[in-house]
């Protein structure tokens, strides 16, 4: 253990920092679930990522990447969180289906879709819950049939994150007539597709952050399916353990958020309940267990291990610290807590509004936390199912 | 930057861990309370044969001079087994303190295990048994013989352990050393390795209670098939994977000496107590009445849990430490291994 950067480390650190200095927003873009507008400022930031060659830092170069390593990924998260700079609206693309296809894509996949993943010239959604398959995602009931050398895909998928702007998305499809984890295949489709019909549903802070999708005979060619026919739930398995092992939180986010919280608690000190300091305490604490922890996990890739269901302790861990963190914040507030951030008075208090009502999705996105607590139960101590 | 453990430190853990699973099972500790002696002589022999008790001493005082990280790693076994004997105390503690100031007296005695009374702790730990004392007073180190001072047993809820008061007289002679960093360091590694235990703690909890969970049944099925079961334990073994990494770097980074590393040996001791506390509590409600019987052993790791979670610096104490270090030095990703004096 030597918990000391390298001089290349902190030189790449210091590579990085000044080129967001010199590059990110000055001022906050629109959200990206807010509007077409916002979208698109933030889809021309990531073409400005990808023209400093930060579009993804980890994949491969011939895949649009940089070639770097996981603690080289940490240090561009902490300095990309600390400068502000804005959300990636591809999240669902470079974290979760980029990983997915570097594992189980051919060089032919990879060389189609990563680049322009990289890139932002193709926004990602994911289209895996339905209707009656949201915890039980084995009860998904889309279908794809092969015709020739394309297929063909039915059915309503729902609760996709990006889906009302974004370009392709990836989906669950069983073969019909199989049943639950059997038959099931990854399948990548554009949006714009012919069949595609893509109907906004409202989140509780009023974006239209996700969607609904109904798909009537849309073709795709076989060329989109990700690994084996039948082979889609084990993929998707691999994927969320990625997602929720290393890279859906950055642990900067929280440890920004705590750092934010802490001036805030120093700034409005005479006027906090005293008992508010331990909690702001205990928010930074549990920030840099995250990271620690994070740490800890990238070390272990890179001397060749691997993700395990321990993957599922940190999609807890990170989703009810930052419930935690907000909550504190707002009580610091105070009266002005619910002030929206239009409101004349809010000052900066809207962002940490707008936080704390998208903190309350975390333990209910990527897999609730009740599965995630079945996962540690069964997988990691071993209790029977 | 390397997160990991080395073969070595693995290595020393597994026979740490080894060696107590044979010697320190559930039969053991009670045979050793059943008899009220202080300890087993026979594991503590093993103990010190084994090199345990020599990992962090300087090679004058017969050690091996290995770091605090290496010694967590068998004070969590130590933890995990409710190690009666003061393997932690002494070995981890007092005897390192000693030999910063007369390894020979330490070279003397290689069975010997020494108690230190440090002014965050009222009382001492296992001093009727110590070879030596090393007290306080006005920040000087004294050095005493048990038998020159009074010892009043202060009886603890944890059956194990062997609190006193010591009453005694200062004199020039006693006086070895007025370091108070001595003092300062001897701080960070009682914290430090209480943490550490209180880690083992929990997963023994954790463990014991996983395993009646999946024996005891009830409407037909084992307990451990109940979600309400399941995500207690869960909930607990979330503490502890989020307690571990923070012990870890507090281990490696308690030789800077700093805000930082304070800090942290800070943060670890409260997320490992927290995690004790927790996952104990956790095994006794998943035991059911079981679990608040004498004759099941979760009572002993609750109890460790309960002394250690106040022992080294109460969690108010702690949390000051950590507020210093959140309001008093830059936060934010890029500190999270910042040190006083960054040099490579």
């Amino acid at each position: 253990m030597d918990l000391r950067y390298t001089p290349e480390q902190d030189a790449f650190r210091a590579e990085a920092r000044a080129w967001l200095q010199a590059n990110a927003p000055r001022e906050p873009l629109e959200h990206f679930d807010a509007s077409r507008k916002g979208f698109e400022q933030h889809r021309a930031w990531e073409r400005t990522l990808k023209s400093g060659d930060w579009g993804m830092v980890t994949w491969p170069r011939e895949y649009g990447g940089r070639g770097l390593d996981l603690i080289q990924w940490l240090i561009f998260e902490e300095e990309y969180y600390r400068a502000g700079a804005p959300g990636r609206v591809n999240q669902n693309g470079i974290f979760l289906l980029g990983p997915t296809l570097i594992e189980f894509g051919t060089h032919e996949q990879k060389a189609r879709f990563l680049p322009p993943m990289a890139a932002g010239d193709e926004i990602w959604a994911q289209a895996w819950s339905e209707p009656q398959a949201g915890s039980d995602l084995a009860g998904v009931r889309s279908t794809a049939v092969r015709d020739g050398d394309e297929y063909v895909l039915n059915g309503h998928k729902i609760w996709s994150s990006r889906a009302v702007f974004a370009d392709w998305a990836f989906g669950l499809f069983r073969a019909p007539g199989s049943e639950r984890h059997k038959g099931l295949s990854l399948i990548l489709f554009p949006l714009d597709a012919p069949g595609v019909t893509v109907n906004p549903i409202r989140k509780m802070n009023g974006h239209v952050g996700f969607a609904e999708i109904f798909l009537e005979n849309v073709r795709a060619p076989a060329f989109n399916r990700l690994g084996e026919e039948g082979a889609g739930w084990r993929i998707c398995m691999a994927t969320a353990g990625f997602e929720r092992g290393l890279m859906l939180r950055s642990p900067a986010r929280y440890q920004v958020a705590a750092a934010r919280l802490a001036a805030l608690y120093q700034a409005r000190r005479d006027a906090a309940d005293p008992a508010l300091e331990a909690e702001v305490v205990r928010a930074w604490m549990n920030a840099e267990a995250y990271a620690l922890s994070i740490y800890a996990t990238a070390s272990r890739l890179m001397a060749g291990g691997s993700i395990g269901p321990e993957a599922s302790t940190n999609k807890i861990f990170w989703s009810e610290l930052d419930i935690h963190l907000h909550q504190t914040a707002l009580a610091i507030l105070g009266p002005r807590a619910e002030l929206r951030p239009e409101a004349p008075d809010a000052g900066e208090v809207g962002e940490w509004l707008d936080d704390y009502v998208f903190s309350l999705a975390g333990p209910i996105y990527a897999g609730s936390n009740e599965i995630q607590r079945n996962i540690i139960a069964e997988r990691m101590l071993g209790l029977p199912r | 930057m390397d997160f990991t453990l080395t073969e070595e430190q693995r290595m020393f853990a597994d026979t740490a861990r080894t060696l107590l699973a044979d010697t320190c099972a559930s039969a053991d500790l009670r045979r050793l309370e059943a008899s009220g002696e202080a300890r087993d002589p026979a594991r503590w022999a093993a103990i010190v044969e084994t090199g345990l008790a020599s990992v962090l001493l300087p090679e004058s005082a017969g050690g091996i001079a290995l770091q605090e990280l290496d010694f967590a790693l068998i004070a969590e076994a130590a933890g995990y087994y409710a190690l009666p004997e003061p393997l932690v105390e002494s070995a981890g503690v007092a005897a390192p303190m000693l030999a910063a100031v007369a390894p020979d007296r330490v070279l003397a005695h290689p069975q010997a295990t020494f108690a230190v009374q440090h002014p965050v702790n009222p009382f001492v730990a296992d001093a009727d048994t110590a070879a030596a004392l090393l007290l306080h007073h006005e920040g000087d180190v004294h050095l005493v013989d048990p038998d020159a001072t009074t010892l009043t047993r202060e009886p603890s809820l944890d059956p194990f352990r062997r609190l006193f008061r010591v009453d005694w007289t200062p004199t020039s002679e006693t006086r070895i050393a007025s370091d108070p960093g001595l003092w300062d360091l001897t701080l960070e590694r009682g914290a430090l390795f209480a943490a550490a235990q209180g880690l083992g703690l929990a997963q023994r909890a954790v463990d014991l209670a996983v395993a009646y969970a999946k024996e005891r049944t009830q409407f037909g099925q084992p307990i451990g098939a109940y979600q309400a079961v399941k995500h207690h334990l869960a909930s607990a073994q979330v503490r502890i994977e989020f307690a571990r990494p923070v012990l870890h770097a507090a281990a490696a980074q308690l030789a800077d000496r700093d805000a930082y590393s304070r800090a942290r040996v800070s943060h670890a001791k409260l997320a490992a107590l927290e995690a004790a506390d927790v996952a104990c509590r956790t095994a006794v409600q998943v035991h059911g009445a079981m679990g608040y019987s004498w004759e099941v052993d979760v009572h002993y790791f609750l109890k460790r849990a309960l002394a250690l979670t106040f022992a080294w610096g109460e969690p108010a104490f702690h949390r000051r430490r950590v507020g210093a270090r959140v309001f008093g030095r830059p936060a934010g990703p890029d500190q999270t291994f910042a040190r006083e004096c960054a040099h490579a």
